[in-house]
């Protein structure tokens, strides 16, 4: 199980790259942890959100199908949806093979809110309870 | 191909190629006469300019193509069939003999209705007896399934807040135990769905429920018992909460084996609930084939019930299309008819004196197996459980076994899986209700084959599950491969995607 220690997490197993200042349009990477690929087994299918869409935090605005369940991807952080990652419409296994790389969902242009982060420590100890 | 294809056959069991791959004539063996004169100068223009890509087959090789093809399909007439939450109870070969009477078969929605008398009789005493099981008395037999059902409740619930001018409520709650169908049925009603988290014994949590609920709030969405097997035993103070708030509470009726005859959602609090009639009153489950899911409602939701309804008139039975308030028409006429008089005939063989046995006995059922399995397979929510039986891989995953490998190996030893991994909250789940319709002998036979898997793990005799299926003649299918890559067009040079 790879926990990076440069990336915030959530409690519903999402990562996030948080670059610039939350509140002044830095931009927040996100995508799905390690756990979270490994509990959904093969993912056949990453719904994207559109570009321009306006999150807050918390929404459902990406959706990722595995062979066992369909599951909703929350938004960790407020703000505009600026890039996706359209190499998964082709190859939804990078999920898989390299979630904090290549895996990644989308790329939020932050306007200051977000859910509660969790660094590695705080993640690591989540996850073992 | 051929070759190839027949060598794979076991005795009378047949392998089976595709039709274009078995054919072997120029054309098919149906030799059509030909046309002359004027008929033929007037049917010029619509000649076709090539032949038509038809598998060059006689016709006892197509009929046996398709005989074949079925005798591969699993039933509840095959074997046991233990689908956690889809109730997969024997069909009853007396129901299929009632609804073959011509006076029921041989009928038409637009016929005099003073020709109908016994059928519309018989489709409101269903309308009163379903309303009763429910505790909730008023009832349309109109949506064609379970989830059509749900969609007919949640835009009855809508109207209902609308009709009061409360037209901002649209949020309606759904727990994340809930089957897949109820958000996606409240989101098709126009209404926005919020999920509640389960708490630690698989049960609704109450906190999470209170900090949802508000001005906003439709409608929970619930199914007791739940998804878990478990009885939602907060039942009484959840529909009070959301009473309180001004919401109402939808039921869905999938797990209604549990409590026929013996709890009714309607005294629980509900005030909606759809009832599977494929599920409880043994109704045949189809495969695409017609379904029904009448709702039941109490007398807040009564005005918006759909059209066309039966009612009883003195002695008369009649078809009442008006309704002020009604949401409209869901489906045609009055329902799938065939369908609901088998559901009417069902209840009628246990009457309301032994109704509850239906309950009585699939929980039972599903107890045994918890029973004899709990010591080897985890139990993720201990204690008694409802109608079905909720186990997980947890033990047999530390040896390298996961449920998707213990399912496929059942297969192989006759019977069909459980659900698996359904409930989501639920790690490597695996649900399993045997109702109410099987033996103890056949009980006793798939728990031996589930404790022959645990102990096949625990001696680290692994590789025959993870290679199960190993005696039908496909073994396990790359569902993954299948999903991110699949194949659904045949033509001359194979298949392409």
């Amino acid at each position: 199980m790879t926990i990076p220690v440069d990336l915030k997490y959530t409690k519903e197993h999402e990562w996030v790259r948080i670059e610039g200042e939350i509140a002044e349009g830095g931009t927040a990477t996100c995508g799905i942890s390690d756990h979270a690929q490994e509990a959904l087994g093969d993912i056949v299918f990453v719904e994207l959100p559109e570009i321009g869409r306006i999150i807050t935090v918390g929404e459902a605005f990406a959706v990722v199908e595995s062979v066992k369940a369909v599951s909703d991807v929350y938004a960790v952080v407020a703000g505009e949806v600026v890039e996706v990652n359209e190499a998964l419409e082709a190859e939804p296994e990078k999920v898989n093979t390299d979630c904090y790389g290549g895996g990644w969902i989308a790329k939020i242009k932050m306007s200051g809110d977000t859910v509660e982060l969790l660094d590695e420590a705080a993640y690591t100890t989540f996850l073992e309870e | 191909m051929s070759a190839n294809a027949y060598s794979a056959t076991r005795g009378l069991q047949h392998e089976e190629p595709l039709l274009f791959e078995r054919e072997h004539k120029a054309a098919t063996a149906i030799a059509l006469p030909g046309v002359s004169g004027e008929i033929a100068a007037s049917l010029f223009a619509f000649v076709r300019k090539t032949p038509a890509r038809i598998p060059g087959l006689s016709e006892p090789e197509t009929v046996r193509h398709f005989v074949r093809l079925s005798q591969w399909n699993h039933g509840i007439e095959t074997g046991f069939y233990p689908l956690g939450s889809c109730t997969m109870k024997y069909n009853p070969r007396v129901n299929e003999q009632i609804v073959r009477l011509p006076g029921l078969a041989y009928v038409h929605p637009e016929q005099p209705q003073d020709s109908v008398q016994g059928v519309l009789a018989l489709l409101f005493e269903l309308q009163q007896w379903l309303g009763e099981i429910a505790g909730l008395p008023h009832v349309t037999l109109q949506p064609a399934a379970g989830a059509h059902g749900e969609l007919a409740g949640m835009m009855m619930i809508r109207a209902y807040h609308d009709a009061r001018g409360d037209n901002k409520r649209r949020k309606v709650l759904v727990p994340d135990s809930a089957h897949g169908t109820n958000p996606a049925s409240a989101v098709l009603a126009g209404l926005n769905t919020v999920e509640i988290k389960s708490a630690a014994n698989g049960r609704i949590d109450l906190d999470a429920l209170k900090a949802n609920l508000g001005e906003d709030v439709a409608a929970l969405m619930l199914t007791n018992p739940n998804t878990t097997g478990m009885f939602e035993s907060d039942i009484g103070e959840i529909c009070e909460l959301v009473h309180r708030a001004g919401g109402l509470v939808y039921g869905d009726g999938a797990n209604l084996n549990a409590l026929v005859g013996i709890a009714r959602p309607g005294d629980m609090g509900i005030d909606c609930l759809h009832i599977n009639v494929h599920k409880t009153f043994a109704t045949p489950h189809g495969g695409g084939g017609p379904g029904a899911g009448p709702v039941a409602v109490n007398d807040l939701l009564a005005p918006f019930l759909p059209v066309p309804r039966i009612e009883k008139n003195g002695d008369v039975y009649q078809i009442i299309c008006e309704g002020e308030q009604s949401i409209g028409a869901v489906f045609g006429s009055l329902g799938q008819t065939g369908v609901l008089l088998r559901a009417a005939a069902y209840i009628a063989a246990f009457g309301c004196n032994d109704l509850h046995k239906i309950a009585e006995d699939a929980v039972l059922n599903a107890n045994y197996v918890l029973a004899r399995l709990k010591d080897v397979y985890h139990v993720p929510f201990p204690g008694l459980c409802k109608h079905e039986c909720l186990l997980t891989d947890e033990w047999q995953e530390r040896h390298g076994v996961k449920t998707l490998d213990i399912a496929k190996r059942l297969i192989d030893l006759g019977m069909h899986p459980m659900t698996v991994y359904f409930p989501l909250i639920v790690h490597g789940a695996m649900l399993i209700e045997p109702t109410e319709t099987e033996a103890k002998e056949t009980l006793d036979t798939f728990c031996d084959a589930m404790l022959e898997i645990a102990a096949q793990c625990e001696a680290g005799d692994t590789a025959i599950l993870h290679d199960a299926p190993l005696l039908p003649f496909r073994r396990r299918l790359d569902e993954t491969q299948a999903a991110r890559k699949p194949v659904l067009v045949w033509n001359d040079s194979g298949f392409s995607s």
